[in-house]
């Protein structure tokens, strides 16, 4: 059964390594504008080719897809670069795959941030405010829209003081030393802990990389490819009791909902 | 001033397993019931193409919306009590359905045992062995009796299993074979021979052939689709109560469901309710409903605040051990390990309750008398279908971010498979339920409030339950084994499960518990209070089964009151 079910997956020409190898080489322009420059290398390797994340893939129509580059939340520039140097380093481009700016989640972020997320309004949000203990859960009266644009200004601040550079001039280490630091809850915030922002950072850059592409992050799919994860699939009737393991071409909403 | 409605037999509050169970027993016998929802309705084809990680598994899209009500928390009486602000620890359920929607489906039964803890414990391994805070009760009743209330919750739902030595003894087959065996969960299973013990395929409601039930509702094959836990079912293969019993209500002509209705209150004399007063969400109008019995199905923590706020029994005072509302607050004591392997396993296919399970360290099914704690645990591998937000497995001693953390969490994340111990939870006198003096819910009603930690007793047997789970990890031949055996103090955040236990707990007296075998308040005959609040300690299993048995049991008990009105005994 595990076998028809990878021959039928063969049949459509989407295994993986079918795949990439069938592609070739293509540069899409996947990050947009000037403003990200030098970042513009959405490619992945495998087996020595290159290709762009966003071909030959009907589930993703490539138009519609840049128009939703866009921020909807962070007014500034400055500060959404920020994040997205910030992003880049919790999930960097690497051998096995793209890295956070790749996947559009800097968007995915801003767009979360936008909207129910970013506003906490499904938690209760009522004072009064105190710190609590570890054991509580949050405590903060912040909202995460709050949180995020006082935590991207810190980055800078730091990076400023420390460097006398922008946080996303910085070079790769020295962005780690300012995180690792924030992480640690080594830096001074009000209102909220700087390992509060960080856990919030770190979490949602781990949804942007692997949450259904509605969201806007996952781009074409690409983060649940690098971990080999074949989306929201209708049923693994056939594979549950297979011993080979069976990769197939990521589903997402998109298919099931067009 | 709450505008009166039009009187009925029964008021049920809250309709989820417990209170569809009711609705179905009584509306099939042709009694009057209206059912009172605080949650808005819902329909099967919600669930159709939901595959959406972040929105049900990350951002709780089906739970309870915490803005409008939430609970507080600390671990001891010297804290400050703070709201439960985010969901983490416990999902809880709301809407019509409640929390069966989102369930993953593992359907054990408690062990004659947990029913007469106190008792077989005593005989076994005398008094002295129960630690002097712990207040460890008999449950009013026993295994036997609600054996066959057990049969028709599993008769209903379709239960796919097969039978164990170690687990209850059971008066008739599942009515489905067993889950298909995947294999991690052969890997597992031949572990644990090799090591002794008595693996079983998990009991599961996820089905694994169509099935129709005795009301004539039918539950389809589980495809092993993956998205169980925290969604609804794609294929109405997991048995929810949309599917069985609130249907099988609703088709009698007997069972009004109202939705948007939150009930603040029962009215009660002193001796007798008359009806609750609820709220509609959707304007702030209030109700009266009027009732010749209420039955309170809202789930621990509603069940406990809904009686406290409406002066029902007496309240549980920790300093004088006596009253009984709110005692005994119980939960799961969890313990886990991690095996690291070589080997790619298809574990992006799973269903909730597709698993491997052992006994052996469960209940009293292995000696305690030189062990420094009671009960057990149940073990168990489950392929519940891993998804790639929640499930970054890394060997210890991996950065937590950057390309290291990225690079292994893909290459381990079809190579780990996890072993679970849920163990039981007994009871402690200084973990229960009161109400908040601080916080208040969108309605200006008192939050309720929790005090509960972790207890010597609980902190053995997780190190007990995480050696053996190492063992069996070992067996199974994975490269390195993760896991912790301290399970230092309960932290409301991480996720561990949805199983509340106790509250409003059954007995056979009046001075230490609220409800009868029945589920019938001591101090009001005409109100049952029905659900896992009833439990006076938690078992090493999940509740639901017992819950179901409970709810039939209490159904049976209703009906004999309508004929025969009195404290039933
Ligand atoms: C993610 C998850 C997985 C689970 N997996 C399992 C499993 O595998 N096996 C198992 O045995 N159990 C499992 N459980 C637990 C199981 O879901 C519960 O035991 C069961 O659903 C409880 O049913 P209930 O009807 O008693 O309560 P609920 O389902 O919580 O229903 C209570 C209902 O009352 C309503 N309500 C509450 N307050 C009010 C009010 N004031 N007025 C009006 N209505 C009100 C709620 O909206 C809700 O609809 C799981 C739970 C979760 C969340
Ligand atoms: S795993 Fe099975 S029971 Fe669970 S949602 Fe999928 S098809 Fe339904």
């Amino acid at each position: 059964m595990a076998e028809e079910q990878n021959n039928d997956t063969k049949a459509d020409g989407v295994t993986r390594r079918d795949f990439l190898k069938n592609s070739g080489l293509v540069v899409g322009g996947v990050v947009g504008g000037g403003l990200l420059g030098g970042l513009i290398t959405n490619t992945f390797m495998d087996d020595g080719q290159s290709v762009s994340p966003t071909a030959n893939n009907s589930d993703e129509p490539q138009d519609a897809e840049q128009l939703t580059k866009a921020r909807m939340f962070f007014k500034r520039a400055e500060d959404f670069r920020v994040l997205s140097a910030a992003v880049e380093r919790i999930f960097p481009e690497d051998d096995i795959g793209p890295g956070a700016i790749s996947l559009a989640i800097p968007y995915f972020i801003d767009k979360q941030l936008a909207g129910e997320y970013g506003f906490n309004s499904r938690e209760y949000m009522e004072g009064p405010f105190f710190e609590g203990a570890p054991t509580q859960g949050p405590q903060t009266g912040m909202r995460r829209r709050e949180v995020f644009l006082y935590g991207v200004s810190k980055l800078q601040e730091i990076a400023q003081s420390e460097h006398d550079e922008s946080f996303f001039d910085l070079e790769g280490e020295a962005q780690d030393e300012i995180l690792g630091a924030f992480e640690q809850g080594e830096v001074d915030m009000t209102g909220v802990t700087s390992d509060a922002f960080f856990a919030m950072l770190r979490s949602s850059t781990l949804e942007g990389a692997y949450s259904d592409p509605v969201y806007g992050g996952n781009l074409n799919m690409d983060g649940w490819r690098m971990k080999q994860y074949p989306g929201g699939q209708m049923a693994f009737f056939d594979v549950i009791e297979s011993e080979e393991f069976v990769e197939m071409e990521p589903v997402s909403l998109h298919a099931h909902h067009t | 001033m709450a505008t009166e409605l039009p009187r009925k037999q029964v008021a049920v509050v809250g309709v989820g397993w417990s209170g569809g169970i009711i609705a179905s027993e009584l509306a099939k016998a042709g009694i009057e019931c209206i059912g009172l929802e605080r949650g808005s309705e819902r329909k099967i084809n919600d669930f159709i193409m939901q595959k959406d990680e972040l929105r049900y598994a990350v951002r709780y899209e089906l739970m309870q919306d915490l803005s409008k009500e939430t609970l507080s928390f600390r671990n001891d009486r010297d804290m400050r009590a703070l709201p439960m602000r985010q969901m983490g620890s416990f999902l809880l359920g709301t809407d019509l359905g409640g929390a069966g929607i989102h369930w993953n489906g593992q359907c054990p039964r408690f062990f004659p045992y947990d029913f007469e803890i106190r008792s077989q414990t005593i005989d076994r391994y005398g008094e002295d062995r129960i630690p002097e805070d712990m207040n460890l009760q008999d449950w009013g009743i026993s295994y036997d009796e609600i054996e066959e209330h057990f049969s028709h919750f599993d008769d209903t739902i379709g239960t796919s299993g097969e039978d164990n030595e170690m687990t209850a003894e059971r008066s008739s087959d599942f009515p489905t074979p067993p889950m298909k065996k995947t294999p991690s969960i052969r890997l597992f299973h031949e572990a644990a021979e090799n090591l002794g013990l008595h693996p079983y395929m998990s009991a599961s409601a996820n089905l694994s052939e169509a099935y129709t039930n005795p009301d004539g509702k039918t539950i389809n094959q589980c495809m092993y689709c993956s998205f169980c836990e925290r969604f609804g079912c794609d294929y109405q293969a997991k048995s929810d109560p949309l599917i069985t019993v609130i249907p099988t209500a609703v088709e009698t002509g007997n069972f009004e469901i109202r939705t948007h209705a939150n009930v603040r209150s029962v009215s009660y004399d002193g001796e007798r309710t008359d009806g609750v007063y609820f709220v509609d969400t959707r304007t702030g109008e209030e109700f009266f409903q009027p009732a010749d019995l209420v039955i309170l199905t809202t789930y621990v923590m509603n069940n406990t605040r809904l009686l406290l706020q409406s002066g029902i029994g007496e309240p549980f005072d920790p300093d004088t051990n006596t009253g009984v509302i709110g005692k005994n607050y119980c939960y799961q004591i969890m313990a886990s390990a991690q095996g690291f392997f070589d080997q790619q396993f298809n574990l992006y296919a799973g269903a909730g309750a597709l698993g491997g399970q052992v006994d052996d360290y469960n209940a009293d099914n292995f000696d305690h008398s030189d062990l420094d704690f009671l009960h057990g645990g149940t073990i168990q591998l489950t392929q519940t279908g891993i998804r790639p937000i929640s499930t970054n497995p890394v060997p210890p001693g991996t950065p937590n971010w950057g390309s290291e953390f990225k690079q292994a969490s893909a290459h381990h994340f079809y190579r780990t498979l996890s072993l679970g111990s849920q163990g039981a939870s007994l009871p402690y006198r200084y973990n229960y339920l009161d109400l908040d003096p601080t916080y208040t819910d969108a309605l200006g009603d008192p939050l309720l409030r929790m005090t509960y930690n972790f207890t010597e007793q609980d902190r053995n047997l997780a190190a007990h339950q995480t050696a053996r789970l190492e063992e069996i990890m070992q067996e199974m031949g994975a490269n390195e084994v993760a896991s912790n055996p301290d399970i230092g103090d309960y932290n409301i955040m991480p996720y561990q499960t949805t199983h509340n236990t106790g509250g409003v707990i059954m007995g056979a007296e009046p001075e230490t518990s609220a409800v009868n075998n029945y589920l019938q308040m001591w101090d009001c005959e005409n109100l049952f209070v029905v659900g896992a609040s009833a439990f006076p300690h938690n078992s090493g299993y999940n509740p639901t089964p017992t819950v179901g048995a409970l709810s039939y049991r209490a159904a049976e008990g209703i009906l004999q009151y309508l004929d025969n009105p009195g404290p039933l005994v």
